[in-house]
């Protein structure tokens, strides 16, 4: 879009559409801006080698761990904890959330207990949860699970809540039953919300992944970093923490193609 | 003159209610009204709280256009909202061929002010939305979509988004999804209140139409007293809040009317009366 205002004057007005070309030109100024500055204070020294390693370093870390297959698994194993975990908590946290949001009777029963248990810090479950499950598998998901769980349910019931009234009523009109209405009408007027809602959470689940694996594991990303700290390999730290980036910014991706693909009538 | 006129003395409402100058029952026992609005009292928050509507009685015959014109506040909307079952009265009792309304149901459809198409079912889905919890099957409920849709003029429109429309086209489906239902009553709560003027021109020439071809027993609210005259059969004045009945008058303009209409005579003159009874209680609240 031509525009005869200065790009000054159109980067500088509030909701102004810029060109997705100058979108993806400063994506990429940004990162090559990011890394030069990186590779500038690694070699340069400015900063010892032992804090901070260069870029190819790290490079060379994620390609030794890589054809010996041990990212590959380290991977594969926070995969698996974040998505069992994800899953677990958003497949209980949609109806629940669902249920709160619609009905006051159940939000009245469980929102000073989700409210409660929602500001607790998760780390502080982590000796607990050792002590009752153990340090295996169960105990890494638990904590993904009470980690991202409470907070879905309450930014599932405000999307639930958020639905227009006379949506409902115009559905009770046309002969939606009380019994079916969080069903044909809460819900679909929901999902765009919730869609969001799992997005952002399971960046949460990705950090809660990393607490459970520091503390207690033997494979997994936070533990590769773990056992790295402790041989001095901060290139390999960087490339386990630069490997959760490229994760998390490969389940955004999803989520928003998901949302596109399910709900394409609301397209932002 | 194509009209004739009930009007209250303008007392003090303390004094005079509407419910003892209009008696209930205009019509041979026995044949109950299609909508009968008895005696119903709405008020908010408890027995100390607003009243908004006090003592209303109204009934709608059988394929009567009945309008109701009010200053804004005046419990207007509520009174549909009461008779469409989607708020609780706190007295009186409303009743659609006799049975009293308890909750919302399908033979009491609804056009809102506000846009309700459902924004995840693409237009004929939400025309089909009512058949289908009926329980029709496919092919009955297309045929139904096609011709309500048609009726409204947005056949061409069926598999495109609300979200994809404009604000009159949203209403006009919103009536072809009331209709597709085949409800014993509509109401209509000032559905072309959000529209620009020349779209509401347009959406009032088509209801019109529609309303010939097929009518429904209707309840429309409006602050318009054009859209009032030129629409109804009956026009019910409201006065200021609490919401009570000032005066029922009934409109003889023969039908199919055409938009000229507001240009006659007697259709200024009526306007006149009418604005004079709302100007009332315009002044009254200040």
């Amino acid at each position: 879009m031509s525009s005869r205002r200065a790009p000054w004057t159109l980067m500088t007005t509030p909701f102004r559409d810029i060109s997705r070309r100058a979108v993806i030109t400063t994506g990429i100024i940004v990162w090559v801006m990011v890394v030069a500055g990186w590779w500038i204070l690694s070699h340069t020294n400015l900063v010892p080698p032992m804090f901070l390693p260069s870029p190819e370093k790290v490079w060379a870390a994620g390609v030794r761990l890589m054809s010996d297959g041990s990212l590959f698994v380290h991977t594969l194993a926070s995969l698996e904890v974040v998505m069992l975990g994800f899953a677990i908590s958003s497949v209980l946290a949609i109806p629940i959330g669902l249920w709160m949001g619609s009905y006051r009777a159940v939000q009245a029963v469980l929102e000073p207990l989700v409210n409660f248990v929602r500001y607790l810090p998760v780390t502080a479950f982590v000796p607990l949860l050792i002590l009752w499950i153990g340090i295996g598998i169960q105990q890494r998901v638990s904590v993904i699970i009470l980690g991202t769980f409470f907070q879905q349910v309450v930014m599932i019931a405000d999307s639930a809540r958020a639905v227009p009234r006379d949506l409902v009523n115009a559905s009770y009109t046309l002969g939606t039953k009380r019994s079916e209405v969080v069903w044909h009408v809460i819900f679909p007027a929901a999902l765009p919300d919730i869609l969001d809602t799992l997005r952002v959470t399971l960046g949460w689940a990705w950090s809660y992944l990393v607490v459970a694996e520091l503390v207690a594991a033997s494979s997994g990303l936070g533990y590769i970093t773990i056992k790295a700290m402790r041989g001095f390999q901060v290139d390999v730290i960087f490339m386990a923490i630069a490997t959760i980036g490229v994760l998390g910014l490969l389940s955004d991706l999803f989520f928003r193609f998901l949302r596109a693909r399910v709900a394409p009538w609301a397209h932002r | 003159m194509g009209t004739s006129m009930t009007e209250l003395s303008p007392s003090s409402p303390m004094e005079t209610t509407a419910v003892e100058l209009f008696p209930k029952k205009r019509r041979a026992l026995g044949s109950p009204a299609r909508l009968a609005i008895e005696n119903v009292t709405l008020r908010y928050g408890g027995p100390a709280g607003t009243l908004a509507v006090d003592d209303v009685s109204i009934d709608v015959e059988q394929n009567e256009f009945c309008v109701i014109v009010g200053p804004s506040g005046c419990g207007k909307s509520s009174l549909l909202y009461l008779a469409a079952g989607l708020t609780e009265l706190t007295a009186g009792d409303i009743r659609v061929d006799g049975h009293i309304v308890t909750e919302p149901g399908p033979d009491r459809g609804m056009v809102f002010q506000g846009y309700t198409l459902f924004p995840w079912l693409t237009v004929r889905q939400n025309v089909e939305y009512g058949p289908k919890r009926k329980g029709l099957g496919k092919a009955e409920r297309r045929a139904v979509a096609e011709r309500f849709l048609g009726e409204v003029g947005l056949g061409q429109f069926a598999d495109a988004f609300p979200a994809q429309l404009s604000g009159g086209m949203k209403q006009r489906v919103a009536l072809a999804r009331a209709l597709a239902n085949d409800p014993s009553v509509l109401f209509m709560d000032e559905p072309f209140g959000a529209l620009d003027s020349q779209t509401r021109g347009t959406m009032q020439k088509l209801l019109l139409r529609v309303w010939e071809h097929t009518q429904k027993t209707v309840l429309f609210v409006t602050h318009d007293i054009d859209e009032a005259i030129l629409l109804g059969d009956r026009v019910v004045v409201m006065t200021a809040r609490p919401g009570r009945i000032k005066a029922e008058i009934k409109v003889d303009f023969p039908r199919p009317r055409s938009m000229d209409l507001v240009l006659e005579p007697e259709f200024i003159a009526l306007k006149r009366r009418i604005l004079g009874l709302l100007h009332d209680e315009i002044d009254e609240e200040h």
